[in-house]
């Protein structure tokens, strides 16, 4: 997959969740995903199409989803999945969009769907056209994952 | 939540009143917190464009919140729809997508401003001010902090 389209995810990851968790975050690890996409917990999926298409699931270990959700919202949560799960579609959705106005700024075009909770326990995973990139953010509360499936449609306009 | 000095309507100094459309309730809830921390009331809430439309003309707000990327009608559309209504519409796009067209987009459909998401308060509480003085007709910031 090229750098120039996963460098905006990783800037804005990093930008969202360092500003909206109130703390410093680390790249931990990137790596390719031979196999198919396996969910570790709360996970939001967007999918892309245009110039670009593909798949980005948000993907965080339950405990660190209710962590996260809490820190969100500023305080203990009930143990209620809904709450988490839509806090955590929110944040994938800043990520992705702030992403996404990066890329859209360089002339790709693009339409993103509003972010999905992804409860398949398995998804699309590498293959021929599509490469599966695996993203993993160090924050306070775990470790955030981005799984990224784009491949490059319509050259973008000069 | 830091508190801001109230923004008061300055033809009656009551609070500013809110419509928050946002298909995310975590970013509603977020936004509204916001507004109650500028002094402000939440007027009414909406998932999607469509409702935005019926739940401006049931609350008439002095400004909406709105998204861009939602289900049924999204937010540039249901902007265009409730100026083309109500000319005199106040509407700040608060979206994470926001690439230099869509903004473009969004200010010649009748919005008056854009914030990206994730959103500042302090930001955010600049823009409100900022847009509820463009008409010279509310906006008075009280003395103190916000009740």
């Amino acid at each position: 997959m090229k750098l120039e389209l996963i460098q905006p995810f990783i800037n804005a990851a990093d930008a969202v969740l360092a500003q909206t968790l109130a703390c410093s975050t680390r790249v931990a690890n990137v790596s390719m995903e031979e196999q198919a996409y396996r969910r570790r917990g709360v996970a939001a999926l967007v999918t892309v199409k245009g110039d670009i298409e593909g798949r980005i699931v948000f993907d965080l270990e339950p405990r660190t989803a209710m962590k996260v959700a809490c820190t969100l919202a500023g305080g203990e949560l009930p143990e209620s999945d809904e709450v988490v799960h839509e806090t955590i579609c929110e944040l994938a959705n800043q990520v992705i969009g702030n992403a996404i106005t990066t890329l859209n700024d360089q002339g790709f075009r693009f339409r993103v769907q509003p972010p999905q909770v992804h409860t398949a326990e398995h998804g699309m995973g590498s293959s021929e056209d599509t490469e599966a990139l695996v993203m993993c953010f160090d924050t306070p509360s775990g470790r955030v994952f981005m799984n990224i499936a784009l491949r490059l449609g319509a050259r973008p306009k000069a | 939540m830091q508190q801001f000095a109230a923004l008061l309507r300055s033809k009656d100094m009551q609070p500013l009143r809110y419509l928050v459309v946002d298909d995310s309730i975590f970013a509603r809830k977020n936004l509204t917190k916001m507004i109650e921390s500028f002094g402000g009331r939440l007027a009414g809430e909406a998932g999607d464009g469509c409702t935005a439309i019926t739940e401006y003309s049931r609350t008439l707000p002095d400004l909406v919140l709105m998204d861009i990327i939602m289900p049924n009608m999204e937010g540039i559309e249901a902007s265009e729809r409730i100026v083309r209504l109500h000319p005199q519409a106040r509407i700040v796009m608060v979206s994470s997508v926001g690439y230099q067209e869509n903004i473009i987009a969004a200010l010649q459909k009748g919005a008056r401003h854009f914030v990206q998401k994730p959103v500042k308060p302090e930001v955010l509480y600049d823009v409100v001010k900022y847009v509820m003085a463009e008409d010279g007709t509310t906006l008075t910031a009280a003395a103190g902090a916000a009740s």
